[in-house]
């Protein structure tokens, strides 16, 4: 299909920039399709060459056949019935090739976007926490979207139509030199003036365009933000308002998107006429050199020029708009290569988890079978292997810790929890509470100091087996789409149906979804609305009671449930709770007096420690928190 | 659908009309250039006859000077008619939604309207280009072009009669299996984005459960999916360009030989010219690209047609509250009655968000309101703007129903700070005069101290014109509750109605707020949702709401008393207050 006329800004082809991209690309081309993109190509000359033929074949079909045979009393037509046959035969091989060449192009682009799709996901998977707070979710979002959309295009389109273009440029400019070399040379010096007026067409569209995208750009984010705030319009009676300021965002866009489009569209009869120009230009001159006696100038070889030379303009004109896709193509390939070669979060760790059997004598035994009882396996240094049973204890030695070098959020943070301990943190969003429990789990590495669970150094441990032996509610459930046991199970792959069900039962979950329709199997839809946000939490906190891990972290889990559902989801918690250590972050301070231990953080440093009774009594930070005087945000 | 949207061409009918025009008589000069090729050919290259050359020539410029001239004309007019056709769509679209009730707007819900208000308007401003454009432009082509073949060579023109409707057919059969095949492909890639959109969202979950492989697994197998049906697709799609390619050919070959025959010999009295051979050639690639053309509109027309079916939605939809006849502008006081009042969210819904809802509030009241999600506290206070209809059952506000008075009046005297607040991008003054455009700074900084935000505006490097961003991202969330008060106070209520509008203010701060209102707005009616019970503890009474049943109305005391609900939302906050006293 004939592809409308790319209006967009040109960007030229940087070799530093673009080269390397392209390169890789065709790594990818050739590490799995080596032989079928040969094979492409030889098919794209191929077609290319019948579809010059045809062009060719009028100055035979004039020069040889008609010419000679005119006044002939009895021509004989059966020579030109074989040349006939000859192209027809030429016609068929390049018909097959064509659709060889896209239908393997096609197959092969979808094919070569499926690995770098699933290798840019699965890298994704890899990398470490910090990556995901330094780029926004649109952002990673639109490298599976659009900038694998247009790269798809254009394996599948524009570099096959590039190929092909050059193909017929060659093919059709070497008929022509073999057919006569000074009509040659008049349609290259057309071609060089039809070249120079599109590209001034195409930088004063492509001005007209960018202002049209901005304008667009305004107008959509206005329609946004007001059709969110649609209900306080209403309530201030606004309205009418919101309508004059969107009339003038509305016209201008109206006043540039009219530019851009005339400019867009004026490209398509230009281009025509200029050819039908080139067409009289040839025809005129090839005439007068035809009558004149010019040598190797007959009637067929000026008929077939002129065909030739519109077979040789049009894809020259499309040559500029198909480098210009593969270039803006290309832009999309740097980003999506970019997320491939992010660095993966490291694990140097070798301390495992296992599951262990108390021997009569109280020493631990490995054991493959599912015992409950878990150990951390070390192998010293010294070859010395060591059961630790897991138990939970967790302390913190002077941790240091900063996103960005030189810039600590942490400081000199030291703690203790015991075996089924309940540790509490208080403080301002950005006083460091958050940033505590993910050095726990290793989502972020400190800077200075170290972490111990059960007296072992964190690092030490592998991260996946780390990972296992802590739980976390959080305050986004962030549940999947699939069945309610599919997100329960997403805490331990392998549970039964009864161990979901028990761990439903155990967080105050296995009520509400007995009531529901298809109860266990009721689906959640993306973005599902269909539970409501304590039931969501319910299930969150399943979740982690299947996992049954012996640290358990609660981050603001209840924050976004009225009081009356938050009494019914903390009974949930408080069973989940038991015989666990748990590291807790709340905003509504009623929820965590009960603590063992209650941490204040103030700008990454512990200013208050202990628990309730004495930091009540102490009068300082937390003692006003609790009584109102200060505002948590 | 289509006359409904026809009717936003308005102002630019001239245009519109135009462009079709200038296409036509551009397509029209195209058609005669290969005629005077043949011409020039037959007239003066055979014969040797270069003036007539020279003639013909000129012709040729003259004839591509005109076409460019009606080409270029033709992108002006349908350039004007196609951004103006949005322009005026867009607008009526935009100006419809501001109409909306709170019901309509429940209805198409705000990403819904968002999408129609953008997209949508772009693919139906494409289709209508390409109709005045490309379905103009393609069928003229087509029935010009073949006119002048079968005037040149009826007999060769019986080729046409052999090939259309093999194209025709052919891409019939393709565009009829691609269809359902592409729909599905955009499921799957639905389905993908989902997946990604939620690992994403969740990779803290992800990585707390070591659940990186299953991940893994799970995008493999949906990105498969999306292999296996766009290459089915796509595999189809592939033989579109060759079977054009074949139509193309099989007339190049019939046209040579049977055209070599009758430049000859003619066939049955029949001749034609050299000339007049290769301008057959040239018309049958006009002939059989114009009927790809016209199979590209009408695809292009079949996918839009989703679009502008979501557009006349939301055209159609007319606002269900509108203003009575002979309007109350003037409303008395701040008295309130709720009488037998039934509400549900649409006609034919099961469930009575309210349930027969009497009560009276006496102008200057302080009324607390409580309950549990989902007890219809934020619906009941809503009705008294007339934001929502009652189902049955009246509101007096003032001495007077509520659907009896001019709208905007009401709504300017029943302030409400709805629960899902928003500020706008713009200045904190820009924002505070969303309550009164004249409101002076004096005005201002009075609402703001009342809503104690003055403090923290004047902390801020510009005060009064620091910059809010689109959403209110960079002030807090009790920040932003506190100026939304603020907003709402300048509109001088005799109703204020604050609905969870203090959630993210700290006690204390609250408490100063309660006072202001206390001692500044005695004779305002105060109305406060919320989930604290010391926020309306000292109110004159306080609603229950349960379930969307009036539980109970009684002060603090009485409640506690005798409603157990109560009650047990006041122990599960006073319990550590009470076990520290």
């Amino acid at each position: 299909m004939p592809k409308p006329f790319n209006a967009g800004p040109r960007e030229k082809f940087n070799i530093k920039k673009h080269g390397k991209t392209l390169k890789r690309l065709l790594g990818y081309i050739f590490r799995d399709y080596k032989w079928r993109f040969i094979f492409v190509l030889v098919c794209i000359l191929f077609s290319a060459i019948a579809g010059a033929a045809g062009s060719i074949f009028i100055r035979i079909l004039i020069d040889d056949y008609i010419t000679p045979m005119i006044g002939v009393s009895d021509p004989v037509f059966s020579g030109l019935l074989t040349a006939i046959g000859i192209l027809a035969l030429i016609y068929v091989v390049g018909i097959a090739s064509s659709y060889l060449y896209n239908r393997t192009m096609v197959v092969m682009a979808q094919g070569i976007m499926k690995n770098i799709r699933d290798e840019m996901f699965s890298n994704m998977q890899d990398l470490p926490i910090s990556y995901y707070d330094g780029h926004t979710h649109g952002d990673l979002m639109s490298r599976y979207t659009n900038d694998a959309d247009t790269l798809r295009q254009m394996l599948a389109q524009s570099v096959p139509q590039f190929i092909s273009s050059m193909a017929t440029v060659i093919v059709i400019f070497f008929a022509m030199l073999f057919s006569n070399a000074v009509l040659t040379l008049i349609v290259i010096v057309c071609v060089v003036l039809m070249m120079m007026i599109t590209k001034k067409i195409a930088s004063v569209s492509g001005k007209y365009f960018v202002a049209q995208q901005k304008s667009l750009g305004e107008t959509n984010g206005f329609i946004e933000e007001m059709v969110e705030g649609e209900k306080v319009i209403k309530v201030f009676c606004h309205e009418e308002k919101t309508k004059e300021q969107f009339d003038v965002l509305n016209d201008k866009l109206r006043v540039n998107a009219t530019m851009a489009n005339k400019f867009a569209t004026l490209m398509m009869p230009v281009m025509n006429n200029l050819g039908n120009l080139q067409y009289v230009i040839i025809a005129v001159i090839g005439s007068a050199l035809c009558i004149l006696g010019f040598p190797g100038i007959t009637l067929g070889v000026v008929a077939s020029f002129m065909q030739l030379s519109k077979n040789f303009t049009m894809p020259i004109n499309q040559i500029a708009n198909q480098f210009n896709s593969i270039i803006v193509a290309l832009a999309g390939a740097d980003r999506i290569f970019q997320l491939m070669d992010a660095k993966k979060e490291e694990d140097e760790g070798y301390v495992t988890l296992v599951n262990v059997e108390r021997q009569p004598d109280g020493t631990l035994k490995e054991t493959k079978e599912k015992t409950n009882l878990w150990a951390w396996k070390h192998l010293h240094k010294d070859g010395k292997l060591e059961y630790v049973l897991v138990q939970g204890k967790v302390t913190f030695n002077d941790v240091d810790f900063a996103y960005e070098p030189g810039k600590t959020v942490l400081h000199n943070i030291t703690l203790q929890a015991d075996k089924a301990e309940k540790i509490a943190f208080v403080g301002h969003t950005g006083a460091g509470k958050t940033t505590i429990t993910n050095l726990l789990n290793r989502f972020y590495d400190i800077a200075d100091g170290k972490i111990r669970i059960d007296g072992i150094n964190i690092n030490k441990i592998r991260k996946p087996d780390l990972r296992h032996s802590l739980g976390m509610v959080l305050q986004d459930t962030n549940l999947f789409t699939g069945t309610i046991k599919d997100n329960i199970r997403f805490g331990k792959l392998d549970a039964s149906d009864e161990e979901i069900i028990d761990a439903a039962k155990r967080s105050n979950a296995d009520g509400f979804i007995r009531m529901l329709p298809d109860g266990y199997d009721t689906m959640l839809t993306p973005g599902g609305n269909n539970l409501s946000q304590g039931q969501r939490q319910l299930l969150s906190i399943a979740r982690a009671a299947v996992a049954n891990p012996p640290i358990l972290v609660l981050d603001e889990a209840t924050s976004s449930i009225d009081t009356r559902t938050e009494a019914i989801v903390q009974k949930g918690m408080d069973r989940l709770m038991e015989g666990r250590t748990v590291f807790v972050i709340a905003h509504r301070l009623s929820t965590i007096h009960n603590s063992d231990v209650i941490v204040v953080l103030d700008q990454g440093r512990i200013i208050e420690i202990g628990n309730h009774e004495k930091l009540i009594n102490k009068k300082g930070m937390y003692y006003q928190l609790y009584t109102g005087a200060f505002e948590l945000e | 659908m289509i006359r409904k949207l026809a009717k936003n061409i308005g102002k630019y009918k001239f245009d519109t009309f135009m462009s079709p025009l200038m296409i036509s008589l551009e397509v029209v000069m195209e058609v005669i250039i290969p005629l005077l090729m043949a011409k020039l050919i037959d007239d003066g290259i055979t014969p040797g006859d270069l003036s007539a050359v020279v003639k013909f020539g000129l012709l040729l410029v003259l004839s591509a000077s005109i076409s460019l001239g009606f080409g270029s004309l033709s992108c002006v007019f349908s350039a004007n008619a196609s951004a103006g056709f949005a322009a005026n769509i867009r607008k009526k679209m935009f100006d419809n939604v501001q109409d909306f009730s709170f019901r309509n707007i429940d209805k198409f819900q705000t990403s819904s309207i968002i999408t129609r208000l953008t997209t949508d308007v772009s693919n139906v401003q494409n289709a209508f280009q390409m109709l005045i454009r490309i379905a103009f432009r393609a069928p003229i082509m087509l029935v010009a072009a073949l006119i002048i073949t079968i005037s040149i060579s009826p007999t060769l023109s019986l080729t046409f009669l052999l090939v259309i409707p093999i194209l025709i057919i052919g891409f019939i059969f393709i565009i009829k299996s691609v269809f359902p095949v592409f729909t599905e492909v955009f499921k799957k890639y639905d389905g993908m984005n989902n997946i990604v959109q939620e690992d994403i969202a969740g990779i803290r979950v992800v990585k707390t459960y070591v659940r990186e492989d299953y991940e893994k697994e799970k995008f493999r197998a949906s990105s498969q999916e999306i292999y296996k049906y766009f290459s089915k697709g796509e595999k189809i799609l592939a033989a579109m360009s060759p079977l054009m390619q074949f139509s193309m050919y099989v007339c190049i070959l019939v046209i040579s030989y049977f055209g070599a025959v009758l430049i000859v010999k003619g066939i049955g009295g029949n001749m034609i010219t050299t000339g007049e051979l290769t301008s057959l050639i040239t018309y049958s690639g006009m002939i059989l690209s114009s009927l790809m053309m016209v199979s590209m509109v009408i695809v292009m027309i079949t996918i839009s047609r989703a679009s502008a079916i979501r557009i006349t939605e939301l055209l159609d939809e007319k606002s269900d509250i509108t203003n009575p006849n002979n309007p109350v502008t003037n409303v008395n006081n701040g008295d309130i009655i709720f009488d037998h009042v039934d509400f549900r969210y649409s006609e034919n819904s099961e469930r009575k968000v309210l349930d027969d809802i009497n009560f009276k509030i006496k102008s200057g009241q302080t009324i607390g309101i409580i309950g549990s999600t989902g007890s219809s506290k934020s619906s009941l206070v809503q009705l008294i703007a007339r934001l929502y209809d009652s189902t049955a059952g009246s509101i007096y506000v003032g001495g007077n129903n509520v659907k009896d008075y001019d709208i905007e009046a009401l709504r300017n005297s029943v302030a409400v700070v709805l629960q899902k607040n928003v500020l706008f991008s713009g200045s904190i003054k820009d924002n505070l005069r969303w309550g009164n455009e004249n409101a002076t700074e004096e005005e201002m900084i009075r609402a703001c101290r009342m809503a104690r935000a003055d403090e923290f505006i004047r902390e801020m490097p510009k005060g009064y014109d620091t910059h809010i961003e689109q959403g209110g991202t960079n002030v807090s969330g009790g920040q932003k509750q506190r100026l939304c008060i603020a907003r709402a106070l300048l509109k001088n209520p005799k109703i204020l109605i604050l609905d969870d509008s203090t959630s993210a203010v700290d006690t204390r701060t609250d408490a100063e707020i309660r006072k202001m209102f206390k001692n500044e707005l005695q004779g305002v009616t105060k109305i406060v949702i919320t989930q604290r019970i010391s926020s309306i503890e000292d109110a004159d009474a306080i609603i229950v709401m349960e379930g969307g049943q009036l539980n109970q109305m009684g002060t603090h005391e009485d409640l506690l008393a005798t409603n157990a609900i109560y009650r047990e939302v006041y122990e599960s906050q006073s319990k550590a207050v009470m076990e520290n006293a």
